[in-house]
């Protein structure tokens, strides 16, 4: 009855949209990568969602040339000095050279139609875009830079859960970041979280599902434990919809599924009921 | 490691655990002599093979669980059950009593001792209901100005469809947040296993604290095992790599005091680890007295926001 927890993805593989063969996992259909980028990443067919990556959505999400980048020179360290198959400072230095990032989250100022926001970006190609101190870290700077400006906070959240390797100090990231919301919302200002595939473990059971509006990109697993490790321990036969973004709307866990190409008006219209600052 | 580093490392955690302000049982007679012989042993016996004793013992079938304390630690308990939606949660439980006089809300897993009691109380892994009941109870004392304690003590929160749909990772997370919130002094003991998110629920508070023998970890070892090794019999291997005992626990800034336990265990002597524990708890309560609500919590989220390590 022991391995049940759910909190971590190792991630080693980065998750981008398979060069090859090119067909959409959902309707196998075939794809150019001009176009499915040209689609925000979306399959044209039947509108899967492919992962997307922290710097593309950012630059889609904001107005053109807004984006101040902050604590981008955060990096993880190795507390534990932490070893499986491979060191931990190794996956690190792979993850980094694979997708340019420091870690698995990207945070900075900009604006959304002139409407002055921070956000918060999680990449699920660095480890899985698990969260270790980096993460945590960044996040919890995030929110003190929109309370200091004045400004809501939208973060989007794709990961496997806690970075594992980073032991109890990365379980220790779930409180972190709550305790960073909360002097957020003290401030007064608000935070959206957009829920992209997948937002699991230790993220949603942390800053993910504390937003004052929850959003979620169609087709979005949102589960605290994984679908597997369900089945494993319950032996329960499990519905189609397990976890997903479809089924967590019917049940009353967030407030709305939005379709990507509408992602940037949805949040560009939150921003207007917020007042935030133009 | 060569041995010379090893041993001035075990020198360190010895100086810092003995300068702990927390060790509160540990001013009981004999007490510290007897934690200094155990930390002792320490220099005799390989890391990982401490490591692994904690996690069996953690686990032990005899150990003293959350209602064992309850008894032992408080008077006038008076359990409340439910969570005031749709059900009342056996794998936690919540109520008042006195403690050494005053009045406390105590929250905390339960795990059962026999089959029945065993599938009844889910092996102490709470569905969501059974942290909105704990939500409701810690509200409750804020409301009423009661110190909350609360004990830890899960593999981890329950991964079932009906957890899922009923929104288990957003429960976790609020019932952090309401913690995070609290203006009455919460403490927390990680009484056995300290499983991932289904622990770290109710143990955002102004003083955590560890028994010898406890775990707490980001994951178990065995479900690390599958995962870096795709073995779960690579367990002992997976808790040497990410150290869920207390000495590590309290070297990293995660926990603020080690509990004494009675020499082999807590379940050796259930009186004795009890007695260890209420009075761990009472001088982490006492410390915490006389501060005011909102510095309690603006120092709460600032100890908790301190928590990581980066360049």
């Amino acid at each position: 009855m022991s391995n049940i927890d759910v909190s971590v993805e190792t991630g080693d593989k980065p998750a981008p949209p398979p060069k090859h063969p090119n067909t959409c996992p959902s309707c196998h259909s075939h794809y150019r990568d001009d176009e499915l980028e040209a689609a925000l990443w979306v399959c044209a067919h039947c509108g899967h969602h492919f992962p997307m990556r922290s710097r593309a959505r950012i630059d889609w999400l904001l107005d053109d040339g807004t984006f101040l980048e902050e604590a981008a020179d955060l990096h993880s360290e190795d507390p534990l000095n932490f070893f499986d198959l491979r060191p931990y400072t190794e996956r690190l230095a792979e993850a980094e050279l694979s997708t340019g990032l420091s870690d698995a989250m990207v945070i900075g100022q900009g604006s959304i139609d002139g409407r002055q926001c921070e956000l918060a970006v999680m990449d699920f190609s660095f480890m899985g875009g698990s969260m270790g101190s980096v993460v945590g870290e960044k996040f919890s700077r995030a929110c003190d830079s929109a309370a200091e400006r004045g400004t809501p906070l939208i973060s989007v959240t794709s990961s496997g859960g806690a970075r594992m390797q980073e032991g109890i100090l990365a379980l220790m990231q779930l409180p972190k970041t709550i305790a960073a919301v909360e002097d957020l919302k003290d401030s007064g200002q608000a935070f959206i979280n957009v829920m992209a595939h997948p937002t699991t473990g230790g993220v949603l059971a942390s800053f993910a599902t504390l937003g004052d509006v929850l959003l979620a990109e169609p087709g979005a697993l949102m589960s605290f434990a994984g679908p597997r490790v369900v089945q494993q321990i319950t032996r329960e036969k499990l519905p189609d919809d397990f976890g997903l973004a479809e089924q967590n709307l019917r049940f009353g866990n967030i407030d709305a599924i939005v379709p990507r190409p509408e992602l940037r008006g949805r949040l560009a219209q939150l921003l207007r009921l917020f007042d935030a600052p133009v | 490691m060569p041995p010379s580093e090893h041993e001035l490392r075990l020198r360190q955690r010895l100086g810092r655990l003995r300068s702990m302000p927390l060790l509160g049982g540990a001013k009981l007679s004999g007490d510290l002599q007897r934690l200094e012989r155990q930390l002792d042993r320490l220099q005799q016996e390989a890391t990982d093979e401490e490591i692994w004793r904690s996690v069996q013992l953690a686990r032990h079938d005899s150990r003293p669980y959350t209602l064992d304390y309850v008894e032992r630690i408080l008077d006038d308990w008076f359990e409340l059950h439910g969570d005031r939606f749709n059900a009342d949660d056996g794998a936690m439980v919540a109520g008042l009593g006195k403690l050494d006089g005053r009045t406390v809300a105590l929250v905390g897993q339960q795990k059962g001792r026999d089959i029945k009691e065993r599938a009844e109380r889910r092996f102490g892994m709470p569905n969501p209901e059974g942290y909105r009941k704990a939500i409701r109870v810690m509200q409750l004392a804020n409301r009423h100005g009661f110190p909350v304690v609360s004990l830890v003590d899960t593999p981890g929160a329950y991964p079932g469809v009906a957890a899922e749909q009923h929104g288990q990772g957003g429960t976790i997370a609020e019932s952090q947040a309401v913690m995070a919130r609290l203006t009455v002094p919460a403490v927390a003991c990680v009484i056995g296993e300290g499983g991932s998110g289904g622990a770290i629920a109710i143990a955002l508070a102004d003083r955590v604290l560890m028994q010898e023998n406890a775990i707490y970890s980001v994951i178990s070892p065995e479900g690390c095992a599958m995962i870096l090794w795709r073995d779960a019999g690579e367990a002992k291997k997976a808790a040497a790599a990410f150290k869920p005992d207390a000495i590590h626990c309290l070297e990293l800034g995660v926990v603020d005091g080690i509990v004494p336990e009675p020499e082999g265990g807590a379940h050796t002597d259930p009186d004795a680890a009890a007695t260890l524990l209420k009075a761990s708890i009472v001088d982490a309560l006492d410390e915490l007295d006389g501060v005011p609500g909102d510095e309690l919590r603006r120092r709460r989220r600032a100890k908790f926001r301190a928590l990581g390590v980066f360049a």
